[in-house]
């Protein structure tokens, strides 16, 4: 591959997979709200916010 | 006040059954084809440029506008758009929501059951041996309903037939039964893209043949993303980047409204919505791009590439090139292939069940097993044409009309709806109620002032296309007074069968002018349907508002 390509490759991959990853880190890392909320598997689930 | 009778388990099951609606097969077909035929690594910029400026702000509008729909107990877009804005029309807009779902499924399982059949055949081994040339036959074979690849009369039925009936029971199961399949789908997807795109990255020139000696896996990843600056003054690549980021999010449809209404008022959409936004990107633009055009490259080289990208290359060419891997790993490569294809289009075929089933049970107080059912019976009457007669043209034809023109068209209205009647106010309030992250005040300005015209300018682009889609040229053209010529694309043109008609004018072959007009005949037959399909949808609007008045639950 030519330099150009793989810059141009490395920086858009890069970005696109690091805003993936930080926003996913957000959503795992962010405590649920408090009951009622959307989801119910987190129903029985005491800690909260 | 939430009235849901069904909710989603968890947030990561949410997002990535919304991640597996916006993932489908455009992601590793459609865009790095679009990237190949407009300027490579400069279309990339225009792309990323469009999905700040439309992706996103359509994201945020559809989210919003389902969880604000959900509150007063409304989960399909015509009810949702009516409990946004009082009008008796408007809710008809909201027709688009279930009518899009419904005829892109009828042919979407089509195609759903092609990759579970190829699955199949790479397992079985049925392209050993195979040509190139040969396994492209064999996919024309097997859309000829009436030959059989495996002793089973009018296989792609029972494929197409099969596939409906996975889906339908899925459907039966509510949201958690596409929750589950979007929790396994969607890392079996990734892992498989995964795999497949390490090869594509180390494929190099170890694939290059006495065929084709210059095959090089490299030249493929130079030619999509060496930037070719100058296209990108050209107007055509920005209408490709738009159309692409529009296309790949699965905006328009009214899947993400029906999603989203199933949440509570005071949960989070902001962060939700660019999560899944951006597994959808990391899908297109980090697997999309290391898998069909360089392993194509890598063995049958660039110009061969050049020449024939587009959709067919996932059925008639790369089972080909997996056989170059020796049996063992041409069945393992078949398998990740297809089966990731399968997932691609099944996370996305269940999310256009759930406005329909969505609809029937708040207007008609359907059960979850009775509306999966119905929609299965739709679908299949509506999809069965598209089997029979896919070589005649009706497939393409639901793809055109409601796999393309319906949805810019709903995607235009609904945004005019949210930013402009609505209200920016009210909107804005909308998007960043429960938000987990701050929301750029810059989106506020960019939902009412940009997203809307430049939807405008890509419904007039499609409707007015210009000559050999030579925007450039044709916008000189016009400044210098002589005039616009439009496109046999343009959607003005298309309605007229004006392609056809120009081929009927250039041809004195009796039986070819035969042909044409039969084409012609199931074109029309199409668009029937797919008309029948709204007005019956409408109807059902229609009747609902009656039964609501006489409940007093009408909005006017």
């Amino acid at each position: 591959m030519n330099t150009e390509a793989i810059i141009t490759m490395v920086l858009t991959q890069g970005i696109v997979i690091g805003f993936t990853a930080y926003f996913f880190y957000k959503v795992l890392t962010i405590k649920p709200k408090s009951e009622p909320d959307s989801f119910s598997d987190n129903n029985e689930v005491e800690e909260r916010q | 006040m939430s009235t849901n009778s069904q909710a989603w388990g968890s947030r990561v099951g949410l997002i990535l059954a919304m991640a597996g609606n916006a993932v489908g097969l455009g992601n590793f077909l459609r865009f790095p084809v679009q990237a190949v035929q407009n300027g490579g690594g400069a279309f990339i910029i225009p792309y990323l440029i469009c999905f700040l400026l439309m992706g996103i702000p359509l994201l945020y509008i559809e989210w919003s506008t389902g969880r604000f729909g959900g509150k007063f107990g409304n989960h399909s877009t015509p009810y949702i758009l009516d409990s946004m804005v009082k009008g008796r029309v408007l809710k008809y807009i909201g027709v688009f929501g279930i009518f899009t779902n419904v005829a892109v499924a009828a042919y979407y399982c089509y195609i759903e059951s092609w990759t579970m059949s190829y699955v199949y055949h790479s397992l079985a081994g049925t392209f050993e041996g195979m040509s190139q040339s040969g396994i492209a036959q064999f996919f024309n074979n097997y859309v000829d309903i009436s030959q059989s690849s495996t002793g089973i009369p009018y296989e792609a039925v029972v494929f197409y037939i099969l596939c409906l009936l996975l889906n339908t029971f899925i459907l039966s199961k509510g949201l958690k039964g596409i929750e589950k399949v979007a929790k396994i789908g969607m890392p079996l997807l990734i892992l498989f893209g995964v795999i497949l795109a390490v090869r594509g990255l180390t494929l190099g020139t170890s694939g290059a043949s006495e065929l084709f000696p210059d095959a090089n896996a490299w030249d493929g990843l130079n030619f999509l993303w060496t930037p070719q600056y100058e296209s990108i003054l050209d107007l055509k690549v920005w209408m490709a980047a738009a159309g692409q980021i529009f296309f790949t999010l699965s905006v328009g449809m009214g899947t993400i409204q029906c999603y989203a209404a199933y949440m509570n008022s005071k949960d989070d959409i902001a962060l939700n919505a660019v999560s899944a936004g951006f597994m959808n990107e990391f899908v297109e633009v980090v697997l999309g791009s290391l898998i069909v055009i360089p392993i194509a490259a890598g063995y049958l080289g660039l110009d061969w590439v050049l020449e024939n990208a587009g959709f067919g290359m996932a059925f008639q060419t790369m089972p080909y090139l997996f056989q170059q891997w020796g049996p063992v790993l041409a069945a393992f490569a078949g398998l990740f292939w297809f089966g990731l294809l399968f997932f691609a289009g099944i996370t996305s075929s269940l999310a256009m069940g759930t406005p329909w089933m969505g609809f029937m049970k708040d207007e008609f107080n359907w059960g979850q097993n009775k509306g999966a059912w119905s929609f299965g019976l739709l679908i299949l009457v509506m999809g069965l044409p598209t089997v029979l007669f896919f070589q005649e043209g009706v497939f393409d034809e639901y793809d055109y009309w409601a796999g393309t023109v319906s949805l810019v068209v709903f995607a235009m209205l609904e945004t005019i709806l949210f930013s402009w009647i609505f209200g920016m106010k009210k909107g804005w309030a909308e998007i960043t109620s429960g938000a987990d992250i701050k929301v750029p005040i810059i989106y506020k300005f960019i939902i009412k002032f940009i997203t809307p015209p430049m939807l405008i300018i890509i419904f007039l682009g499609s409707l007015f296309k210009p000559l050999n889609n030579d925007w450039s040229g044709n916008v000189s053209s016009l400044f210098a007074g002589n005039g616009w010529t439009l496109d046999n694309g343009s959607i003005v043109k298309t309605v007229m069968h004006a392609g056809i008609k120009d081929k009927i004018l250039a041809t004195t072959d009796p039986v070819l002018i035969q042909q044409l007009q039969d084409q012609m005949m199931y074109l029309n037959f199409a668009r029937f349907l797919l008309l029948a399909l709204f007005i019956f949808i409408s109807s059902l609007v229609y009747f609902a508002f009656l039964k609501r008045r006489r409940e007093g639950r009408a909005t006017l």
